[in-house]
């Protein structure tokens, strides 16, 4: 099938290959997330897990472009960004835990949860950002 | 079990949000947008139908959590700076969150 005249390849990922690689990726992602939630009992009505595992999230994912072994990676930056850190954080439970805690009427905390964690996530993000150009 | 049904779920939702996100981010990420808003309304409809731990496992944690991703988003509305990504940053949080009411008041109307 190889023809000496056959362009080299890529290094870039093809076919089905990259869905297989995230998919692999988000269950293990979701499965740390799921296991943090059985593993800690919050305490209290405040969803501090979620907002740790999301803040912890943009962290690594804006600051994972500095590690060279990833990001010269196609199959690692992959597997680590689209799957595991984006099945590890998630959008959906902020906004359902959002819900209920208004819905509790906590809508104090409420707003608190929902102002908080972007503001953090958006903070860790920046910072993992300023992580990932330093130059070591 | 729980596990399985967790990895399950997530292995169907990351890679669709991956093919959202390919084929419809750009300058403005309307993939993930859509992802998330959607993911999120899901989580709204899933938690007024009081789903049994299994199917709460296999829908919501599995897969409406890998469907979104907060990392994608932050992460792209701070590479677009703070009068683009800001804009991103509020639209998610406000749609996402109203989705998600909506979609529990529909869940409850079942």
């Amino acid at each position: 099938m190889t023809h000496p005249d056959a362009p080299a390849h890529s290094g870039a990922l093809e076919g089905a290959l990259p869905l297989l690689v995230v998919a692999l990726g988000g269950a293990t992602g979701a499965l740390l997330r799921w296991g943090l939630g059985e593993a800690v009992d919050p305490g209290t009505a405040l969803p501090w897990v979620t907002f740790a595992i999301n803040v912890a999230g943009c962290l690594a994912l804006a600051a994972m472009t500095g590690v060279g072994a990833i990001r010269r990676s196609p199959v690692r930056t992959l597997f680590l960004g689209p799957g595991v850190l984006g099945g590890f954080t998630t959008v959906s439970s902020w906004a359902e835990e959002t819900r209920s805690l208004a819905a509790d009427g906590d809508v104090a905390l409420a707003g608190l949860y929902l102002t908080g964690t972007l503001a953090a996530c958006l903070a860790a993000a920046a910072a993992g950002r300023r992580l990932a150009r330093t130059p070591r | 079990m729980t596990a399985l049904l967790v990895a399950l779920g997530a292995a169907i939702g990351a890679p669709l949000r991956y093919l959202w996100a390919l084929g419809l981010d750009d300058r403005w990420p309307l993939g993930t947008l859509l992802v998330n808003v959607v993911g999120s309304g899901l989580a709204g409809v899933f938690a007024a139908l009081s789903l049994g731990d299994h199917a709460w496992a296999l829908a919501m944690t599995g897969f409406c959590g890998a469907l979104t991703s907060y990392s994608a988003f932050v992460v792209q509305a701070v590479d677009r700076g703070p009068r683009l990504g800001g804009a991103y940053a509020a639209v998610t949080a406000v749609v996402s969150i109203a989705m998600c009411f909506l979609g529990f008041a529909l869940g409850a109307s079942f």
